[in-house]
């Protein structure tokens, strides 16, 4: 099995970035089945639609570099390079998961490719990215920090506080936005007054952009950029990518609310989709390849699910473990 | 040497900033102005304003700032001007910093200190002088440290700076300006969780922090009660050996708190002490407590509010008399049941 820094490097080839957002979107339909058959318990948010934002970040950042990311976070930490193993483990609480299994599906982390510890709380990795761009600046480690943060965190003060601080102190951090139309049950037009999250970075004087977030050369290319510029000494960058979330905020929303036909537009421009015809018509896959990738993918997720099943349930003695103030 | 709290906290910092160079402090004021308590002074020129940060008023984002670079290489600490105003930034304290070991499987940590200034006496009005401990003893991953004069300050500090996790420090304001007799250097150095016993006697225990500790020691003497101080000086983990050991022998416990009586920090030292040491007591677990309501403003008032020698005095007599509840004096004139 490869390791997560391999799984991260594999990302340089085309083909992989394809088959990383294929077995994000299998995972994430295999996790909604696996809560309806009630094998896990709790909740969980899925990011099916979303899967260029996540894989075209990882691809560009390095191991060294820190993600802080969401409670919506699977596909963040599958892209980044955590096994199907580490994640399945975490939502079924196993010893095999990410953190020993005591986290849950919204607490992954993995040190060996920078994703800090993700939250459960709206915006509140914005000042933690933040907040690692500023050791990056004193001890000069030359890495760059990126907060991964939906469209409702732009109405909460971490991130207005956040984007102050790296503006006035001009750090490495990247912050992106995904925009997926929907905060909780709410659509963004209804808690937010303007069109275009991007002003609010202008408002802060960070370089921002609106980025086609089911293209995965379209982030690859504004986070490459943004990238470039933090490592640079530029400072931070604001990029809003605007994408679609298939699925409700969490498993127990049918996302009832959603206008008729919306799903089906953002269905035309899936991210998957897009990219695999993008690689037929370049010639490096045909559509009987794309058909076996997406068939291996699966069966590696089916595999993976009976492993999980069998591994070891997390243990009372690791409630105890890595508990500070002791 | 003999050195005011503000300036041993300022030594106290200055001596680990020199020894670690990842050590930074953040927050409102502390660099040009040197503190609105000048509990920073002299840092900016020596360590220059990267590392001796002013921050714009928004704690939220600088305490947050200060856990993302914790666990990634620097140990910072902040200063929040007055304790309420972690209010707003409680979510990056309690929910995220204390939850970073745990929630990574020990592969973060966060080194942190969250210093503040608390408690009443200065007139400084209902949203100005709190000391909330218990905000922070109630979550586990924090460990939380009240020091009681000037040693203490720079002791603890410096522990607090060097641990590996995050350490809520909480400060008496009117302390600041209090000199004591002080031991700098390594020497000086005062570990987390363990408490001390400031006098001795048979016929009580009486554990307190913060400023609470010099009126509680004067009390005793008033009083002519032959009794223990113990000043706990960590309020998580508290020394429960040491308040045991000590209680075995007197059978009385005491607990002098500037908090309120509903969920002030002693409620968690007096439900052990009923509950583990129930056979060497002779008499009621006793806490002396401020009344269930906000700071009062005017000076006489606050005075009111806060316990007093006095008040203490008499407190720690009549159990130790009687072997019954002294009434606090808001349930005894009446004004809260």
């Amino acid at each position: 099995m490869m390791t997560p820094r391999e799984r991260r490097a594999a990302l340089a080839d085309p083909v992989a970035c394809l088959e990383r957002m294929m077995e994000i979107r299998s995972f994430e339909d295999r996790i909604k089945e696996l809560f309806a058959e009630g094998v896990v318990h709790g909740t969980t948010h899925t990011c099916q639609g979303q899967e260029a934002v996540s894989v075209g970040i990882a691809k560009v950042l390095e191991p060294a570099d820190q993600v802080c990311c969401t409670y919506r976070g699977h596909g963040h930490a599958l892209a980044l390079g955590l096994t199907l193993d580490a994640v399945l483990g975490e939502i079924m609480g196993r010893t095999t998961g990410a953190v020993g299994g005591v986290g849950g599906s919204m607490h992954l982390c993995d040190r060996s490719v920078g994703l800090l510890p993700t939250s459960a709380i709206v915006g509140a990795g914005i000042p933690i990215a933040v907040g690692a761009a500023l050791a990056s600046s004193m001890t000069g480690d030359g890495s760059v920090a990126l907060a991964l943060f939906g469209d409702g965190a732009t109405n909460i003060g971490a991130f207005h506080e956040g984007l102050n601080l790296a503006a006035i102190w001009r750090l490495p951090v990247v912050f992106v936005c995904e925009n997926n139309v929907y905060g909780e049950y709410s659509r963004f037009d209804r808690t937010t007054p303007i069109e275009d999250l991007a002003e609010r970075g202008r408002a802060y004087a960070i370089p921002s952009e609106i980025v086609d977030g089911q293209s995965l050369d379209a982030v690859v290319g504004a986070v490459e950029h943004a990238v470039e510029r933090a490592r640079a000494g530029g400072g931070p960058t604001f990029l809003e990518c605007k994408t679609y979330r298939y699925s409700g905020h969490s498993r127990a929303d049918a996302a009832t609310y959603r206008p008729e036909g919306e799903l089906d537009r953002w269905l035309a421009r899936d991210p998957l989709s897009l990219y695999a015809q993008q690689l037929v018509g370049l010639g490096v896959l045909d559509d009987a390849k794309v058909a076996a990738l997406r068939k291996a993918v699966d069966d590696r997720v089916n595999e993976c699910v009976e492993r999980t099943k069998a591994a070891e349930p997390a243990t009372v003695e690791s409630m105890f473990r890595n508990v500070g103030g002791r | 040497m003999k050195m005011r709290m503000r300036q041993a906290i300022a030594q106290a910092i200055a001596d680990e900033m020199r020894a670690d160079p990842t050590v930074m402090l953040m927050g409102e004021d502390i660099a040009e102005a040197e503190g609105p308590f000048k509990t920073s002074e002299g840092l900016l020129a020596e360590f220059g304003p990267l590392r001796v940060r002013d921050t714009p008023i928004s704690e939220m984002g600088f305490c947050g700032a200060a856990l993302g670079a914790a666990a990634t290489g620097l140990r910072p600490i902040v200063e929040i001007m007055f304790i309420e105003f972690i209010g707003v930034a409680l979510d990056m304290v309690t929910t995220e910093a204390a939850k970073f070991r745990y929630l990574s499987g020990g592969q973060y940590t966060a080194p942190l200190v969250v210093r503040a200034s608390t408690g009443a006496g200065l007139g400084f009005g209902a949203q100005h002088s709190q000391t909330l401990e218990s905000w922070f003893t109630s979550c586990p991953g924090l460990k939380v440290v009240v020091p009681s004069g000037s040693r203490t300050a720079y002791g603890l500090m410096r522990s607090a700076i060097r641990d590996p996790d995050p350490v809520v420090v909480l400060e008496s304001r009117t302390l600041y300006a209090e000199r004591e007799e002080t031991v700098t250097g390594e020497e000086g150095v005062i570990p987390l969780g363990v408490g001390e016993v400031l006098r001795t006697g048979g016929d009580a225990t009486v554990v307190s922090i913060g400023q609470m500790v010099g009126r509680a020691a004067q009390a005793i003497g008033q009083a002519g009660i032959s009794a223990d101080l113990i000043d706990l000086r960590t309020l998580v983990p508290w020394d429960r050996g040491l308040v045991e050991a000590s209680v075995a022998r007197t059978g009385r416990l005491v607990v002098v708190e500037e908090s309120p009586y509903t969920g002030g920090w002693g409620t968690d030292v007096a439900a052990h002490v009923a509950s583990s040491c129930f056979a060497s007591l002779r008499a009621p677990v006793v806490r002396i407590t401020c009344p269930d309501v906000p700071v009062p403003y005017p000076a006489h008032l606050e005075q009111v509010y806060l316990p007093s020698v006095d008040g203490i005095a008499r407190a720690i007599t009549h159990v130790v008399e009687t072997g019954t509840r002294p009434v606090p004096w808001w349930e005894k004139e009446g004004l809260v049941r």
